[in-house]
């Protein structure tokens, strides 16, 4: 919990990882991919303020102790959720999988949620394997990467006929929350793998599902807003908005929120820390202490009110997750479907 | 992108050369972000030998780029050099990138993208530099529409306003010059207001349309902070001549 001014912050992280990109895990023959992608969020890293970062050989691994002083010690994260991922490819017990995330689940399973996966690419063994896993760790949720290579493969749409499968398989085992990565910096060949059209029509036609779109899609932010706002069951993910532009970008953080507020709004949007990317400490004083510039650039996009951080850093996510939130740390009143401004533009139109 | 380059550089020295060499790697955008790779820092090195061989080199912010764009680029690049007066040669490969040997050895063997990605990749790149050319003249709609709009411009003003109509800007001749790229009407009594798909649209439709194209623009501009700010983090700094 984090408490400001009075204020008291349910804190949910909904993207976090404990990955090991150790130099033993590099797969021999492939360390110069997994370097390269340890690099790649190395630098990510660096957007955050200098005096959080770290050295590189640190930056590789975190231990347990580390990451409960980061993530509750000093990051005042009630719960975490982490997003599984395995590259495989390149590192050899794969990356931040299901199964060492697990691990730390077991320790504070008060504080911690783990997601899975899946890949219609998978098949049948796979629909069998997710069920195994629901059952196994409770999953309410999995992180999906539709980008990401599989043999011949260069990526899948949820729209392929049998991501329907593993979709009304979510649906049935209650796996309600679909993390999308439409994110930067990885490897899509072809046409566009971050293209959205297929997030747009899967939370069209399942419902009771929720489509958590992490990094808002940022190369194409565009596409996100306008699907979401026609779209009641997509969020916004603001995995590596905050930590990768409210530090080192503030005008243009300014902006994105703005536009996610205008089109998106305030009870659907979700804070994610990316731990270890950066940590949580700065990222959560920071967004509390925000606010939209006075300037007249930004002066037709909504401000944040203190109910709306609370809504933003837990109690969207709690709702989701179908968390027990602390009663000091709710709002007074039921949240209302507010039409966002957006939402009324498209409407009149 | 084709490039014009002026008859004297043919005939001038070295410095003329490299001058050229480098003014044609001005036309070369990263489609993405709509900007010239040599305003990105994305050119480590250019230069001419005695010889006439163009000598380029070209970095991106991650190791992971994404290879399509990528592809983009270097080809451009290549073309762009390569068209040149007095380049004998063009030699223009990506340094630190996972595909740096599939996309320099494509583009030298002047391959297209498919064939240099023989099984990974099905399909050429026209159609998503389209997209993104497109993108840029929503983008570009709302740089020059939006000091309009704040000098008091209504929506009826500006459903009916023609390209002849607005004052010159260098925003209003970069989107002349992508409306061109894509066939859409980019003359003086070419609408002001176009759809994604480059067709006039009705006076109520001007609100939404102009909260869509400053998205549009927020998106583009927004990666190219990200691009910028991790290519700092990656090489410590825009490169040279940018």
């Amino acid at each position: 919990m984090y408490e400001k001014d009075g204020e008291k912050y349910f804190i949910v992280d909904s993207h976090s990882h404990f990955w090991d990109a150790s130099r033993e895990n590099w797969k021999p023959g492939r360390e110069e991919y997994a370097k390269g992608w340890i690099d790649c969020f190395y630098g990510y890293h660096q957007l955050g303020p200098p005096e959080t970062h770290w050295d590189y050989e640190r930056y590789l691994k975190v231990d347990e102790a580390d990451f409960v002083r980061d993530m509750f010690t000093e990051g005042y994260v009630d719960v975490a959720i982490f997003q599984s991922t395995y590259l495989k490819d390149w590192y050899t017990t794969g990356f931040n999988t299901l199964e060492r995330n697990s691990t730390m689940v077991e320790k504070y399973p008060e504080r911690l949620i783990v997601n899975g996966r899946w890949d219609p690419r998978d098949g049948e063994a796979g629909l069998e394997k997710l069920e195994a896993e629901a059952e196994a760790y409770k999953l309410k949720g999995v992180k999906l990467y539709t980008a990401e290579w599989q043999d011949g493969s260069r990526g899948w749409k949820l729209t392929d006929p049998m991501s329907y499968r593993y979709l009304e398989k979510c649906q049935e085992l209650g796996i309600v929350n679909q993390h999308v990565h439409k994110g930067p910096t990885i490897w899509p060949l072809n046409k566009d793998a971050f293209d959205m059209s297929d997030v747009d029509q899967v939370a069209t036609d399942f419902q009771g599902l929720n489509f958590i779109v992490e990094h808002v899609g940022l190369p194409r932010i565009e596409d996100f807003a306008f699907m979401a706002v026609q779209e009641p069951n997509v969020y916004a993910g603001l995995s590596v908005v905050i930590g990768g532009l409210m530090h080192a970008r503030p005008k243009f953080f300014a902006k994105v929120m703005g536009e996610l507020l205008f089109w998106v709004g305030e009870d659907r949007m979700t804070y994610g820390g990316d731990y270890h990317i950066w940590t949580p400490k700065w990222q959560i004083e920071g967004f509390v202490d925000w606010q939209m510039p006075d300037e007249e650039a930004f002066s037709d996009y909504p401000r944040l009110s203190t109910a709306a951080k609370k809504k933003i850093l837990g109690l969207n996510a709690a709702r989701l997750y179908g968390l027990d939130v602390p009663a000091e740390c709710r709002l007074p009143e039921a949240p209302v479907d507010v039409e966002q401004p957006g939402e009324q533009l498209v409407a009149g139109s | 992108m084709t490039v014009q380059v002026s008859p004297a550089s043919a005939t001038a020295g070295a410095g003329a050369l490299r001058d050229a060499v480098w003014a044609a790697l001005g036309t070369v955008l990263d489609p993405e972000l709509d900007e010239p790779v040599t305003t990105l820092g994305f050119v480590e090195r250019a230069e001419v030998g005695a010889d006439g061989v163009a000598t380029v080199r070209l970095r991106l912010p991650t190791f992971f780029c994404a290879p399509n764009f990528s592809f983009l680029m270097v080809a451009d690049a290549f073309e762009a050099v390569s068209a040149v007066p007095g380049v004998t040669r063009a030699d223009v490969s990506l340094l630190d990138h996972h595909a740096s040997a599939e996309i320099n050895g494509g583009v030298a063997a002047g391959a297209g993208f498919v064939q240099t990605f023989d099984g990974e990749a099905v399909e050429e790149l026209d159609e998503l530099r389209a997209t993104f050319i497109r993108k840029a003249v929503m983008a570009g709609q709302d740089r020059v529409a939006r000091p309009l709009v704040d000098a008091g411009a209504t929506p009826d003003e500006l459903a009916t306003m023609r390209l002849g109509e607005v004052p010159p800007s260098a925003d209003l001749e970069r989107l002349r010059a992508r409306r061109r790229f894509i066939g859409q009407p980019a003359d003086d009594d070419a609408p002001l207001l176009l759809t994604f798909d480059g067709v006039p649209l009705p006076v109520e439709q001007v609100p939404l349309h102009l909260r869509r194209a400053r998205l549009v623009r927020v998106g583009i501009e927004t990666n190219g902070e990200y691009c910028r700010s991790l290519f700092e983090a990656r090489y410590g700094g825009p490169a040279a001549g940018s």
